[in-house]
């Protein structure tokens, strides 16, 4: 099955400092992918990259068969999308921010689908309250239904549940494991949390000032790590 | 202080009875300042956004300008336009059909309109920078356009937009300098309610002067309470 994601010498640098530097990664149709590692490592910019909100300096990004660029068609586009770290969402109600990428796409009566998410977040009874209103876990838990209405070839999340007390973590990961099983979304999580990595992820990736040090399937990354990086890493000896 | 009274009860008799000469200058001050913020509302809104939003060389200045804009002295403006305007001065010789007469109602626009402008760039322009960068990138991620997610940024500064409507308007309704000087006060054609109580000042008429201060008060306290309704709707 052709990946569909193909990084082959990607680079992308800010004010002369290279942020990512991956000579060769394949992301597979439906995967569930972790990528964990220190602050600053390129996580964060990867995902940017992957979402085509930027682009590489060098290098390609293969999306789909095609080549990441400005030119990249919307439709392509809408097929990736985001959760990130800190959401920000509209000065509306929580419905119509669930409902403001189904728009974008055309669907105006959305209002079956966006509270069938809700339901499933556990943001049913919140579906008129105004988003600025909520607390940080039902806001991050707005963005992922946001993000998870539009039914998405490929979902990225940016440490979707950092700052996160143990309930709404819980809920997270479940419509994550939800999603992930229902086979139609490749998954590819950023995290901090090497555990949440465990817990979810079929292949992680350890990534240092910009390049993937090691990826391999989740239990061998964790009980069998190749590099001694990676051992670090997942020994909390890593000092950085 | 009796006559303050009898000016605020003549003012009230004046607007209720509905007295013929004070609803014309009412309603003239309505129209040159409703029409001037139309106008303003078309250039400054898109212009604050973009430079709330754009980066471009000579952004800076432009910014530099318009915060100098914002503090124009109706006065000097009333001048400006004057100068721009006579038949000695530099447009007025060359007859051009849109270029309006000085003392007519498009000449107290065009004033008010150099007034009216910055503010209302000046704030829409603070209002949209305010809005979280991120915001845009979130949208895209979505799946907006660039041009949908410029909107929804538009859209959450929304508030600043009124703030900026308001402030232009209150900018504009209470000044008297350039109106004086570009329209002359010709009663029937171009008096308004701030150069009307000039007039009436100079004439000892006292209470009727008050009186049609009041009225003034009476349009900004309104015009703010639509404003602080529609901003506490959103909130």
């Amino acid at each position: 099955m052709a990946p569909v994601f193909r990084l082959e010498s990607a680079k992308k640098s800010y004010a002369g400092r290279t942020v990512v530097d991956i000579d060769r990664l394949e992301i597979d149709p439906g995967e569930f992918l972790a990528i964990v590692g220190p602050s600053g490592a390129g996580k964060s910019t990867l995902l940017r990259l992957l979402n085509f909100l930027e682009y590489p300096d060098s290098g390609k990004i293969y999306y789909a068969g095609q080549a990441s660029s400005p030119a990249l068609p919307l439709e392509l586009r809408r097929q990736v999308t985001t959760v990130f770290q800190r959401p920000v969402l509209l000065r509306d109600n929580v419905e119509n921010n669930v409902a403001y990428g189904l728009r974008l796409r055309g669907l105006r009566d959305c209002h079956a689908e966006v509270r069938a998410v809700l339901g499933r977040l556990g943001l049913g009874k919140l579906h008129r309250a105004q988003a600025r209103s909520l607390s940080s876990g039902e806001a991050q838990r707005v963005a992922l239904a946001r993000a998870i209405v539009l039914q998405p070839a490929v979902l990225l999340l940016d440490e979707p549940s950092a700052n996160l007390d143990p309930y709404n973590i819980g809920l997270i990961e479940d419509m994550l494991r939800e999603i992930h099983q229902a086979g139609r979304t490749t998954v590819l999580l950023v995290t901090h949390n090497i555990f949440q990595a465990k817990r979810l992820a079929q292949r992680t990736a350890l990534m240092l000032e910009g390049r993937i040090i090691e990826i391999s399937p989740t239990s061998e990354f964790f009980e069998n790590p190749r590099d001694r990086r990676t051992r670090a890493f997942v020994n909390g000896e890593m000092i950085y | 202080m009796q006559q303050i009274w009898q000016g605020i009860l003549q003012g009230l008799r004046l607007l209720f009875t509905g007295d013929p000469a004070l609803w014309r200058i009412i309603l003239l001050s309505a129209k040159v300042s409703g029409a001037a913020l139309l106008i303003s509302a078309v250039m400054g809104i898109p212009l604050g956004a973009i430079l709330g939003l754009v980066k471009f060389p000579g952004k800076r200045l432009i910014q530099a300008a318009i915060y100098t804009g914002m503090g124009l002295p109706p006065v000097v403006v009333g001048l400006a336009v004057y100068l721009l305007l006579s038949r000695n001065g530099i447009l007025g010789p060359l007859n051009l059909p849109w270029v309006p007469e000085l003392f007519t109602v498009p000449a107290m626009v065009l004033a008010q309109v150099i007034l009216a402008t910055p503010l209302v760039a000046g704030y829409t322009m603070t209002a949209v920078a305010e809005v979280d960068p991120a915001l845009r990138l979130q949208m895209q991620s979505l799946g907006a356009s660039h041009a949908q997610s410029l909107l929804a940024v538009l859209r959450e500064a929304h508030l600043g937009v009124i703030v900026a409507l308001v402030g232009g308007l209150g900018g504009i309704i209470s000044e008297v300098g350039a109106v004086m000087m570009v329209g002359g006060n010709v009663e029937g054609s171009t008096r308004v309610l701030t150069t009307a109580i000039m007039l009436e000042t100079r004439r000892g008429n006292f209470d009727l002067a008050i009186g049609l201060g009041f009225v003034l008060l009476l349009l900004a306290f309104l015009i703010n309470v639509g404003a602080a309704h529609l901003l506490g709707k959103e909130h």
